[in-house]
């Protein structure tokens, strides 16, 4: 599944006889109009987030605001830091993401290589577990957990979020880590032991670095999520300065007025880009690793 | 974390037989030594997930409400007895399943459509596919954000490209009770066509291009080969990723929060958001605990009913 990115060119239909090259003049061109209905519905939300973000109070108010904003306006950034305590709560979510990413990875790694290398029941568990875990609506999960983490003081606390999100991040990264390290052939690992390295100095050497990019894109996906994620935080935290982005964002959609559109807008722009960076740098190697077991299998 | 971002991995529930390699793992370990990799992750999980998992589960069969030392008492199926006169339950059911099957399956038409047109050799085909991925990157509460202001009565685009046409430019998209959950629908489509899509087109690239050579060569038109060859081939990823939408839709909750919370008048109310309001605002925490007990039963109903059907079909 590598090649789902780049593409391995291929083509649904085979090139033979002139009827079939006549049938594909008519096709063409509706395959590009059907793509380009695609694009419009796909892409235009997010052009009209992006221009609405630097539009002025006055274009945002005329009856018949045009398009595209008239001037590079960064009035609504400006407003919208001020107004929503963007930085607050984006320091909240950088606290939140970075400290579930590193205890994911910290935990997942050792049990990752455990469900991959070592024959047990274990992956049994997990794959029920993961499968489960979908099912189950988070209302049933909250309450009690609400009620645990108040008795021992952590509602209104980044780290009980960052115990939840640790905790709910866990099997997902624990799949998509024992999948990567499957993918490395046991072969160099039997070769290193052979030639007397020692377990530790084999993974050190041998796996990780073969292992690196799997684990960045794990690591990065758990940051994405930790970064994205509103239920939790909506039960679990109250006070307003510890309050997340996607929280402090909610909240500001309430006092929304067609003045505050654009301030809206811009917060919401600057919102989204860690994790849009952050998934665009990993959607490859994501997709490709997710999808092999379900395509190959 | 929340169903809207939930990974796709469960699509891709390995055979466990493939990758078994004999006893005791590469370098000689042990069981015992799996166990204690494994131990750090286990231990939080069960605590933190299994634990309240069972809890809550429980708790739907108890009286709990919010506040400090509340004595918490088994009430039986009390519970759902009251539940079965609650209409407004119900109806709120009625929406959550009328929004999980309408946007699993419009989000599977759309994403084969899209998926089919990916796997053509295209111009433009990175860029349709990068904007593809992009709502899985973005928090589902900035989705909402962002289609407020398209559906937005006198701001939005939408009302203006209507207006610009001659047509009726003042609809109350998200306001108005007879086009609030159409208009939700088309957003959760929005919202949940990555997974799908991608999903999708890794099953089309895997369909063997030996088949369609064959039965083109059979005389089969573009038409017939899709419905007798790529669609057959494609339909274990096609059984599994709308599986796992339908859970994702039914069990959703951020993007329709902060689209409409649940109005007007309720037609939007997911019954996520009714167990939410229940547990949170009103603080019946066994009640809205039992309305979560319910949900996973329907839920596992529709998907033992799905499946089966597909095993027989497939099977016949």
């Amino acid at each position: 599944m590598t090649t789902l990115a780049s593409g391995t060119v291929k083509d649904t239909g085979p090139v033979t006889g002139a009827s079939v090259k006549r049938a594909r003049m008519i096709s063409r061109p509706l395959q590009y109009l059907a793509l380009v209905l695609y694009m419009i519905f796909l892409g235009f939300p997010l052009l009209f987030l992006l221009t609405t973000a630097f539009k002025t109070s006055r274009e945002l108010q005329s009856p018949n605001p045009g398009f595209l904003p008239t001037s590079f306006d960064l009035q609504n950034f400006v407003q919208a830091i001020e107004k929503a305590n963007l930085f607050t709560a984006a320091g909240n979510s950088l606290i939140v993401a970075v400290c579930t990413t590193v205890l994911v990875t910290l935990i997942a790694l050792p049990a990752a290589y455990a469900l991959a290398r070592f024959r047990t029941k274990l992956r049994g568990i997990a794959t029920g577990w993961i499968l489960l875990s979908q099912v189950f609506p988070f209302i049933l999960i909250i309450i009690p957990l609400f009620l645990v983490l108040k008795n021992i003081g952590l509602i209104n606390n980044l780290a009980g979020l960052v115990l939840v999100y640790t905790v709910w991040s866990l099997p997902f990264a624990l799949w998509m880590l024992q999948g990567y390290i499957v993918g490395i052939p046991v072969e160099l690992e039997e070769a290193g032991a052979m030639d007397g390295a020692s377990r530790f100095r084999t993974l050190r050497t041998i796996v990780l670095p073969l292992l690196a990019p799997g684990l960045v894109a794990t690591s990065l996906f758990t940051f994405i999520n930790s970064w994205n994620e509103f239920f939790f935080a909506l039960v679990l935290i109250q006070d307003p300065s510890l309050q997340t982005l996607p929280l402090a964002l909610a909240r500001f959609v309430g006092a929304e007025g067609q003045v505050q559109l654009g301030q809206l807008a811009a917060a919401s722009l600057l919102a989204t880009i860690p994790s849009l960076v952050f998934f665009l740098l990993i959607q490859k190697r994501l997709t490709s690793g997710l999808l092999s077991g379900a395509v190959k299998g | 974390m929340t169903a809207t971002i939930a990974p796709p991995a469960a699509t891709a529930p390995r055979p466990p037989r493939r990758r078994r390699r004999r006893a005791g793992g590469p370098a000689g370990g042990s069981g015992r030594d799996a166990w204690l990799l494994v131990l750090p992750a286990l231990i939080p999980i069960v605590i933190f997930s299994v634990y309240p998992l069972v809890q809550g589960i429980l708790l739907g069969f108890t009286d709990a409400r919010a506040g400090y030392n509340l004595p918490i008492n088994f009430n039986g199926i009390d519970n759902y007895t009251k539940l079965g006169g609650n209409t407004l339950f119900w109806n709120s059911f009625g929406i959550g399943l009328l929004w999980a099957f309408s946007v699993t399956i419009l989000q599977f038409l759309a994403s084969l459509g899209l998926a089919l047109l990916l796997n053509l050799n295209l111009r433009l085909r990175w860029l349709a596919r990068t904007l593809a991925l992009v709502p899985w990157a973005m928090p589902p509460v900035i989705i909402a954000i962002m289609w407020r202001l398209m559906l937005n009565p006198s701001y939005g685009p939408i009302n203006q490209g209507m207006r610009a046409l001659g047509l009726p430019g003042d609809i109350n998209w998200l306001g108005n009770a007879s086009i609030a959950l159409p208009a939700v629908i088309v957003v959760g489509v929005w919202a949940g066509m990555p997974q799908t899509t991608i999903t999708l087109l890794a099953g089309l690239q895997s369909v063997p291009t030996e088949l369609h050579e064959a039965a083109a060569i059979d005389g089969a038109n573009a038409w017939r080969r899709f419905w007798h060859v790529t669609l057959p081939a494609l339909r274990p990823v096609i059984v599994a990723i709308t599986t796992l939408d339908l859970i994702w839709n039914f069990n959703s909750f951020a993007l329709v929060f902060v689209l409409t919370a649940g109005g007007p008048g309720g037609t939007t109310m997911l019954p996520m958001l009714f167990a939410y309001n229940e547990a949170f605002r009103y603080g019946n925490f066994g009640y809205a605990a039992a309305m979560g007990n319910v949900m996973v039963v329907v839920i596992a109903i529709f998907l033992f009913l799905y499946l089966r059907g597909q095993m027989r079909s497939r099977n016949a």
